[in-house]
């Protein structure tokens, strides 16, 4: 069972412009990872549009893992901008679960 | 308290106190212009964010943190934040750790690109003390009200200082001043140019490589992909007479070095900078990088049969 919180998706959208919901999840970004670690990025996208927050900070590792390196942005057929979504959550991490 | 929380816990003092990532004391990040005579500010200057002096003092830190055994580490990194507020204690760690080649090489880039962008007719000034990171760190590692404040101070030194025009040496600075401050800040209005680009608008004249010295490039992602300087650093090759090859995975789908995990997770960065090494040195035995913390991250990957050289030192 999951929790789901529907108010997650406009939270984090107060940290910038989050464009998840335009991924179609086709893996391309998974498969080129250079960090190897299957939900990098797009399953971290889905908890985040769903509004699971307890999924989302089981996946804390794997956020602060992306390399922001683009290589899978550079090769997304829909134009997510990815590495500035992760930077999107790392900001919601750093104020509602770090409080730094 | 886990790692990644320590980590960003001490960079966020660091960079709101110290206004650096690695606060080194001014007379140490200055120390590579001495006896160039750069003079001070001016309209054009170089700006080196402090990333090329900061990476022998990172190198320092690392060692110093691989001999303390786990089981101490918890404690001292309660220690740490308690005191760092008051002590420096980023750079007392490296006290003593600093190996003296590391250092001459990394300040050794610094010269070069110096010598090289007066080969052109370029005669940048520098804000010595003054000059400040960039907040590379803050920014991509979601520290953004650490990061904001930052933007205010760097924007705030270089207006004081009448500079207009900011020459980079290394990617993520650029990327930073280029693309993000201007968003991130009113007023950052300068004109940003990475010396590489520069250099090659300039003609590239004196450049000189190695007699018959085959060279594998690594393209830095963030020259790569957020910057689209991709021709640039071939032609100085080209025009230094190296011969270039390329790896499998180059230009815009260059594949990282691994060094953005480096602060967080440093034994899978090892792991991605090797497999990156595996690749590069099919092509040839000598590596050229355009960043620091490429260089940093690649030569620690790198066996005995081949070497990581920075590009202004290839050409």
């Amino acid at each position: 069972m999951i929790r789901v919180n529907p108010q997650l998706k406009k939270e984090i959208e107060r940290y910038g412009d989050f464009n998840a919901n335009q991924c179609f999840s086709c893996g391309t970004c998974t498969a080129l990872c250079p960090m190897g670690l299957k939900i990098l990025p797009r399953e971290i996208f889905r908890f985040s549009l769903l509004g699971s927050e307890e999924k989302l900070k089981e996946a804390e590792d794997a956020i602060y893992s992306c390399l922001l390196c683009r290589m899978c942005e550079a090769n997304c057929p829909q134009g997510v901008k990815i590495s500035e979504n992760i930077r999107i959550l790392r900001t919601y991490f750093t104020e509602r679960f770090f409080k730094i | 308290m886990n790692q990644k929380i320590a980590v960003l816990t001490l960079l966020s003092q660091n960079i709101q106190k110290r206004k650096s990532a690695l606060p080194l004391p001014g007379f140490i990040h200055t120390r590579w212009a001495k006896g160039l005579g750069l003079k001070r500010g001016g309209e054009t200057i170089l700006y080196t964010g402090q990333m090329y002096q900061i990476v022998p003092y990172l190198l320092a830190l690392q060692r110093r943190q691989r001999g303390i055994p786990s089981r101490f580490s918890e404690k001292l990194i309660r220690i740490i934040l308690l005191i760092n507020p008051v002590i420096n204690v980023s750079f007392l760690g490296t006290i003593g750790a600093v190996k003296r080649e590391e250092r001459d090489y990394y300040f050794g880039v610094l010269k070069k690109i110096v010598a090289h962008l007066r080969q052109n007719g370029i005669e940048p000034g520098y804000l010595y003390e003054k000059e400040l990171y960039a907040g590379t760190l803050a920014h991509d590692l979601g520290l953004e009200r650490v990061f904001k404040e930052h933007t205010r101070r760097l924007l705030e030194t270089f207006k004081k200082d009448g500079v207009k025009t900011i020459i980079t040496v290394d990617p993520h600075s650029t990327d930073m001043l280029k693309r993000v401050y201007p968003k991130a800040v009113k007023g950052f209005d300068f004109e940003v140019k990475s010396y590489l680009e520069l250099l090659v608008e300039k003609g590239a004249k004196g450049l000189k490589a190695k007699k018959d010295e085959e060279v594998v490039i690594h393209d830095s992602c963030v020259y790569a992909r957020y910057l689209d300087v991709i021709e640039a650093p071939r032609r100085l090759l080209k025009r230094a007479g190296a011969r270039i090859r390329e790896p499998r995975f180059s230009g815009e789908i260059t594949h990282c070095c691994g060094g953005p995990a480096e602060s967080i997770f440093p034994e899978k960065a090892r792991e991605v900078a090797k497999n990156r090494v595996d690749e590069l040195t099919k092509e040839a035995k000598t590596i050229v990088t355009m960043c620091p913390i490429c260089h940093l991250n690649l030569k620690e990957a790198c066996g005995s049969g081949a070497r990581v050289e920075d590009l202004a030192l290839c050409v």
